[in-house]
């Protein structure tokens, strides 16, 4: 694999945010006619590590070389300049414009003073053609699937003569055939000799497409190995940070309570098409379920339908015994469900609220807009919470948005429970959050469950933090339940075998 | 065919253009004595004004932007020109000199907006309020122009079709010429578009965005000027109270003109288009003759909700059609 | 004597503090350049002098600002209250109609059409539609608010016009003006319904949990839809209840000129609302909300108003100063601002 020079370099990348290090000493190399993968974690520092090769960020440190020269690249106009060029996740194109105009734009070929459409339209057909894409290219973009708008954007970054693409998670929204269709072109892009990175959380892609793969962890490099030579088992240890000798060392907790408790949610064969396929789930009080997979395998899906966030377009919801239907969150809130949604900042907090308007918001929802919690009564709930759960900050009056990350977590649950919920989902609770609190959280969790009762729903990418509290561990893969867990079985090994789909 | 005549593409402006063009088959058949070219060119010469604001008006609405301070800059012109030639200052000197401060106005607001992030609705609101009264401070009073070289300007009718344009009316249209032009053959045309359908991506696509940001808002401060210009033309006096309310007409024009209020999609061609229906509005209510003006207003209203219905329903259309043709 | 600077420190940040002293110092100004601004004479029984007349001339703005205030809070904007002012002063105005009529005894006889109950009870109700058309766009049709309250902003004063045919009507019927010319117990009857009007929005606001819910909205309704809060039904409350506000600023106007005027009735008094609120510290980003900082950011307007007749200046200038000051607030309390200010204040450490 590529003796030569590689086509980028990057030495020692460093790059900090206020209180955290999000880069540490990271070294990547990308050879030209590979398809580099790039994986990790949330956190981890992937779209750190791509947001300084684009310009869009600078390094603190550290230096990057382009066929071996060194080069500062000061924006992502600059970057495109110099032939790097990325396609997001969500696709970043005008929806408004033509697809023959979203490839030019920027560059548009002028002619008599004025941009020559005709040769736009031919050249955006040549160059689609290429992908064995026959689109109507004067159609607005908008009117194409996001598959599409993925080979639309490729498009463009080719005629800007890229020779690096990078993709950012293209494949999060695509189903297999159009995955194939992707994969075709990359698989041509790299014959031409163009270099790929190729960001990914999906296991069988990487291994579909990729040479090699740099793992990234905490903002430190962790390897780069190729990818034959990497085995499955050995890539997921290595993006979570838990040597194989030390999974296999870890004890096994009891994990033999609320194995008799009574039923509190059963959902049958729900689903909810291009979101999550049919799933049954079980629900017992007092008991803590743990949802594992990788970032997007389906685990906020899953949880979205038994908070009322999404319909299901199968299946159903019994809830002690009688089915329901919830079509909004209000309608769950009713029956004593409470989710602390992952995207902590756009759908949990109310930023510009004080920590006790939003410890009480939940309780006053549920009692109406017209008996309002007398003001002692708000003092008194949030003060109580604030102590019991820890939340640091300087009163109750402050606003949210000025605390941490780990404390603006717990006001999130904090005020769920204020409803003391018969079920409690967390999404992924602990991402972002230091140490201590997340410690703080896992016991509160086991708390509520064994002393309250409560039935819980953990969701985390931390395996050993799912493996540590839950008494069931569902795992999911590719937008599907894949395994229960119980006993025994629940063990950061088993849990990434049945996630790399039983291949070691 | 019917089924390419329906398409979602231009339907707005197709449903704008038809709607004009039987309305005033229509009201001709109605009306005896509607029917001749000079009602026609009537309609474009009482209407210059409002056209060429509509134009740089079209622009900002591209752009997802909005601009309430065009009727107050048109006053200010026109008091400026009244007075500067009150003064003996030669016409010629005098007009550029309105156009230019049109541009200086919205060189200003446009550089509010895109520096600090404020939304064009309040800047552009403050201005509005800013720019009249300014008028005021020149003169309470309306002052009208006697200049003689104006006033030929003013006078000078073209003749064309057994009827009759002014030299406004060759002025907007020069203007919507070039307002097509540049929306839709130059780099600066297409990167207004751009942005309005999606800010952020034309960043990470390289456009320069704050740049085409302030162009827009001075662009559109030029032709308020212009239309200031068309306006003292048309007036012949300047008057602090000119041409209040015009910023609706404008916006109003623009969006029955098949342009989206959230940006991204339109025509300067359709703008026109805009224009001539409220131009013909008020010449049907002043046929009818019991008609009374005010609903013209209420019908430029009534307008105005169903073109943005329309939009809605149509961007709703464009959602759902979404295939992956092969 | 903690808790006194404690207080005081609280009082700093709320978001009275700012309107309060550039209340201060307009009143400080007038009491240098303008006679007597402080005096209140008592002629009839009745108060008079400039700060009642401030307070009289501004309860129409005050109550639209109370409106207002709600509306902005749910990050919306309604641009069609002064479209509304005049519409409901002229469902009022033809509903009392009446006529002037003299006995042949000589006396002069005033008649009407409706009793004065009716006809506001009209207004208010009218109203109510058009502001829940507003909500109907912004809510159900998720039409932005500018945009859509843009609509009733141009047709709605040729409903105004329409409704009174053209004509400016003018009122006979004395007991109607009791609304914006009477007085009671020395004070004028408008100042008592601002009062109510803000004891009313204060109760409910601060005594349900209303006041809550659309702060929350306002500042982060995905969020707000996770906790159950039903953002549509109240984003369409606030609309109606922006209506109703500018009904009865309109009932006040055309008691007191005695006449419906469709044409300049509530004339740009959208952005006097708008400049009220926004002067009185409340973020066009919607969330935290003072409706009594509002109404103190209307009473700046105002004074800004008496202050430039007062003082013989061309009361044009008023919208010169209104703009600018605009312009000064949305800019300082700018993100991009703020950040640069920060910037510096921490260059300035560091030196």
């Amino acid at each position: 694999m590529a003796a030569a020079e590689p086509i980028i370099k990057m030495a020692k990348i460093e790059k900090s945010f206020p209180g955290v290090k999000a880069l540490q000493q990271v070294d990547f190399e990308l050879a030209a006619g590979e398809i580099h993968g790039l994986m990790g974690e949330n956190g981890a520092g992937k779209s750190t590590l791509i947001k300084v090769l684009t310009g869009v960020y600078k390094a603190d440190s550290g230096q990057i070389f382009l066929d071996g020269r060194p080069i500062r690249i000061k924006s992502p106009e600059h970057a495109q300049k110099i032939g790097i060029s990325t396609v997001y996740q969500e696709v970043n194109l005008c929806p408004n414009l033509s697809v023959a105009e979203n490839i030019f734009i920027g560059r548009e070929p002028i002619k008599n003073g004025r941009i020559d459409w005709k040769k736009i339209k031919n050249e955006a057909e040549t160059v689609l053609d290429k992908f064995d894409l026959k689109i109507d290219v004067d159609r607005k973009l908008s009117f194409y699937s996001v598959a599409v708008q993925q080979m639309v954007a490729i498009a463009r970054a080719l005629i800007i003569s890229a020779k690096v693409i990078i993709l950012d998670e293209p494949t999060a929204s695509l189903d297999t055939d159009e995955t194939n269709k992707l994969f075709e072109v990359m698989r041509q892009l790299k014959s031409e000799g163009i270099a790929i990175i190729y960001i990914t959380h999906f296991l069988n892609n990487v291994y579909e497409i990729t040479d090699r793969i740099t793992i990234l962890r905490n903002g430190e490099l962790i390897d780069t190995c190729l990818t034959e030579s990497l085995p499955r088992i050995e890539l997921i240890s290595k993006m979570i940070g838990k040597d194989l000798e030390q999974i296999k060392e870890m004890e096994n907790y009891s994990k033999n309570i609320g194995e008799n408790n009574k039923v509190l949610l059963k959902a049958e064969g729900l689903a909810s098409k291009g979101n999550i396929e049919a799933f049954d789930l079980e629900l017992k009080e007092g008991e803590v379920l743990g949802l594992a997979g990788l970032l997007g395998a389906g685990r906020t899906e899953m949880v979205e339908l038994l908070f009322g966030l999404n319909k299901a377009d199968q299946g159903r919801i019994i809830i002690d015994g009688k089915e329901v239907k919830l079509n909004s969150p209000k309608d769950a809130v009713d029956y004593k469900i409470a989710l602390c949604p992952e995207n902590r900042k756009e759908a949990g907090l109310i930023g510009n609220l004080s920590v006790r308007e939003n410890i009480i918001l939940a309780l006053q929802v549920t009692r109406g807009w017209f008996r309002k919690l007398s003001q002692a009564r708000q003092l008194e709930i949030a003060q109580k919470y604030i102590d019991l759960i820890n939340i640091k900050t300087p009163d109750t009056e402050q606003l949210v948005k000025n605390l941490s990350g780990g404390n603006q977590q717990k006001v999130v649950l904090a005020r769920w429970l204020a409803i003391n919920p018969d079920l409690l989902i967390l999404d992924e609770p602990t991402k972002g959050i230091d140490i201590g609190t997340k410690a703080d959280i896992q016991k509160l969790v086991l708390e509520l469950a064994s002393g309250e009762g409560m039935s819980v729903v953990f969701i985390s990418s931390e395996i050993e933090e799912v493996t540590r509290i839950s008494q069931r561990v569902v795992v999911l893969c590719d937008r599907a339940k894949i395994a229960e867990l119980t006993g025994s079985e629940i063990n950061q090994k088993e849990i990434m075998y049945r996630i790399a789909g039983g291949e070691a | 065919m019917i089924n390419k005549i329906l398409s979602t593409k231009n339907l707005s402006l197709k449903i704008t253009i038809t709607l004009f063009v039987v309305s005033f088959l229509i009201c001709s058949l109605i009306y005896p004595g509607f029917f001749s070219w000079q009602n026609f060119f009537n309609l474009f010469i009482d209407n210059s004004f409002l056209l060429i604001t509509a134009i740089g008006m079209t622009f900002v609405i591209l752009t997802g932007g909005i601009d309430l301070s065009v009727g107050s800059v048109i006053a200010f012109v026109s008091m400026v020109i009244a007075f500067l030639l009150q003064q003996g200052l030669n016409a010629f000197i005098v007009i550029p000199l309105g156009v230019m401060i049109g541009g200086c106005f919205g060189a200003i607001m446009g550089l509010i907006i895109q520096k600090f992030k404020v939304q064009p609705f309040i800047v552009t609101l403050a201005g509005m309020f800013l720019i009249r009264g300014l008028s005021f401070l020149i003169s309470v009073e309306s002052i009208s122009i006697k200049d003689p070289i104006f006033n030929r300007i003013a006078n000078y009718h073209i003749p064309i079709a057994g009827g009759a344009i002014s030299v406004n009316v060759v002025l907007s249209l020069v203007v919507l010429a070039l307002g097509m032009y540049l929306a839709h053959f130059t780099k600066f045309g297409r990167t207004v578009y751009a942005i309005g359908g999606d800010e952020e991506s034309a960043q990470l696509m390289g456009l320069k965005v704050g740049r085409t940001k302030v162009l827009v808002y001075t662009l559109n401060g030029l032709c308020s000027g212009l239309a200031g210009v068309a306006f003292s033309l048309y007036m012949l006096s300047g008057y602090g109270l000119h041409a209040e309310g015009l910023e609706m007409d404008s916006i109003a024009s623009v969006v029955i003109g098949g342009t989206l209020l959230t940006g991204g999609s339109g025509f300067v061609f359709g703008t026109l288009f805009g224009v001539l229906i409220q131009g013909l509005i008020q010449t049907v209510i002043m046929f009818q003759g019991t008609l009374s003006s005010w609903w013209t207003k209420i019908f430029v209203g009534i307008l105005l909700f169903v073109f943005i219905v329309l939009q809605k329903v149509i961007s709703n259309m464009k959602t759902t059609k979404n295939e992956f043709n092969n | 004597m903690d808790s006194v600077k404690h207080k005081l420190i609280k009082f700093r940040n709320s978001k009275a503090f700012t309107p309060l002293l550039a209340l201060i110092f307009l009143f400080i100004f007038n009491f240098f350049y303008i006679d007597g601004f402080f005096q209140i004479e008592i002629k009839d029984g009745r108060l008079f002098g400039y700060l009642i007349d401030i307070l009289n001339r501004g309860a129409p703005l005050m109550i639209i600002a109370i409106g207002m205030t709600l509306v902005i809070a749910t990050e919306g904007i309604d641009l069609s209250v002064g479209a509304v002012v005049a519409i409901a002063g002229a469902v009022a105005a033809s509903l009392i109609g009446g006529e002037m009529q003299i006995t042949p005894a000589g006396e002069i006889v005033y008649e009407t059409v409706t009793t004065v109950p009716v006809a506001v009870l009209a207004a208010l109700v009218v109203a109510a539609v058009f502001g829940m058309w507003n909500g109907f766009l912004v809510s159900s049709l998720k039409i932005p608010a500018i945009v859509a309250t843009l609509i009733l902003m141009v047709a709605g004063r040729g409903v105004a016009q329409l409704i009174t045919k053209g004509q400016i009507i003018t009122i006979y019927y004395e007991p109607y003006f009791v609304i914006g010319q009477g007085y009671l117990l020395g004070i004028p009857v408008a100042i008592f319904i601002v009062a109510a009007v803000l004891l009313i929005v204060g109760l409910l606001m601060r005594k349900t949990a209303l006041g809550l819910f659309i702060e929350s909205i306002g500042s982060n309704d995905v969020a707000s839809r996770y906790i159950g809060i039903k953002e549509k039904q109240i984003k369409f409350i606030v609309y109606i209840f922006s209506a109703i506000c500018a009904a009865i600023a309109g009932l006040i106007i055309t008691s007191n000129v005695k006449a419906a005027d469709a044409n300049n009735a509530g004339l740009w008094m959208e952005l006097d609302a708008i400049l009220s609120v926004v002067m009185g510290g409340n973020s066009l980003q919607g969330g935290k909300f003072s409706i009594v900082s509002s109404v103190i950011g209307a009473l700046v307007v105002q004074t800004l108003t008496t202050t430039v007749y007062a003082a013989g200046i061309t009361p044009e200038v008023n919208l010169v100063i209104k703009g600018f000051v605009v312009l000064i607030i949305v800019i300082l309390k700018s993100d991009i601002f703020k950040e640069k200010l920060n910037l510096l204040v921490q260059r300035g450490d560091r030196v």
